[in-house]
């Protein structure tokens, strides 16, 4: 009977500590980080033309055998502002090219864009009605994928690139690729 | 007086359609429009996550609201759809999540509190009961209880 009674606190402040192990966990989740069904999957295939030359197009299977990044940016996106200086050191290093897929936006905003900020782009694909985003299940921009050598997408980040992020994760995905 | 009052009335009426915005732009099917509306009623639009393809002025919704509309003119079902789109933004553009192992808590758990609480709550009032049994009242005690039981009843009408 006495371990009864006990049982009557320790089950609700079991339940309690349950709860709250769950909600202390969410706290730490982003609802916005939705994990992609691409990773581990070949990237959907795109033939695109080029944001400085309308006439260039480029496609995913010119890019196969090698490493490479695909930043998808856009003039109007405001965090892309802010991601942009470490891109822009980033490409310095030649760790990887990395390749730009502006989002819905105009060739002439996004050359100024380019002008004016950098550009560390090898080559930017020019996506004015967002059709290769759908494909790559673009939700939010910034969004930045590590493809590898067979065109597999390894990797995605959602919102801007870090220098700590890069450091972290996507170097060290990048040398494991490489290698 | 009274003309200058109804005149302001009407521009204060008429006014909330200056302000008013383009409607979204729709299909020139209205088969293919109702069908669509119907299936974005299920998904979730990713930018505004609380509501539905449907209900988003998100641009993201729009495309794929339009992108949704040409599938169907390729003669696409809907769960075609669905799938194209759960292959690109995951489960979670699904209101009502698919049933596999990984979400069986999601579908069961709440039913599973039920049944646990029902059970509790069983065990509960039979303990109860059996603790009136082994108790009973005194003549003394059930006297009390009845005057007051009548007595309330007395005040009340």
């Amino acid at each position: 009977m006495k371990s009864l009674a006990a049982l009557r606190f320790l089950i609700p402040l079991g339940a309690f500590l349950v709860l709250s192990g769950f909600l202390f966990k969410g706290l730490w989740l982003d609802p916005h980080q939705v994990p992609s069904p691409l990773i581990d999957k070949p990237a959907p295939a795109f033939r695109l033309t080029q944001v400085a030359d309308p006439d260039k197009t480029l496609s995913r299977d010119q890019l196969l055998g090698r490493v490479w990044l695909l930043n998808v940016w856009a003039s109007w996106c405001v965090s892309c502002k802010e991601e942009h200086p470490v891109l822009v050191e980033f490409a310095k290093t030649g760790v990887v090219p990395i390749y730009g897929l502006d989002y819905k936006d105009t060739r002439d905003e996004a050359l100024k864009w380019l002008d004016r900020l950098g550009n560390p782009y090898t080559a930017s694909l020019f996506d004015p009605d967002g059709r290769v985003g759908i494909d790559y299940g673009v939700y939010g921009v910034p969004e930045t994928y590590v493809i590898d050598k067979s065109g597999t997408i390894r990797y995605k980040q959602i919102g801007a690139i870090t220098p700590e992020i890069l450091r972290e994760k996507i170097v060290p995905l990048i040398r494991k690729l490489d290698a | 007086m009274h003309k200058r009052l109804i005149v302001w009335t009407l521009v204060l009426l008429v006014s909330p359609w200056a302000a008013a915005r383009e409607a979204i732009p729709v299909g020139p099917d209205p088969v293919i429009e109702r069908r669509m509306m119907v299936l974005a009623q299920e998904l979730r639009c990713l930018v505004c996550q609380n509501q539905t393809l449907a209900d988003s002025q998100a641009e993201l919704a729009a495309d794929l609201r339009q992108e949704i509309r040409e599938l169907m003119q390729k003669g696409q079902s809907d769960e075609e759809i669905k799938r194209y789109l759960v292959a690109r933004y995951g489960d979670f553009v699904l209101y009502r999540p698919p049933l596999k192992p990984t979400t069986w808590l999601l579908w069961f758990g709440p039913a599973v509190l039920l049944l646990v609480g029902l059970a509790a709550l069983y065990t509960v009032l039979i303990r109860r009961r059996r603790l009136a049994a082994a108790d009973p009242l005194t003549p003394d005690q059930e006297q009390r209880a009845l005057a007051l039981l009548s007595e309330d009843e007395s005040q009340l009408s």
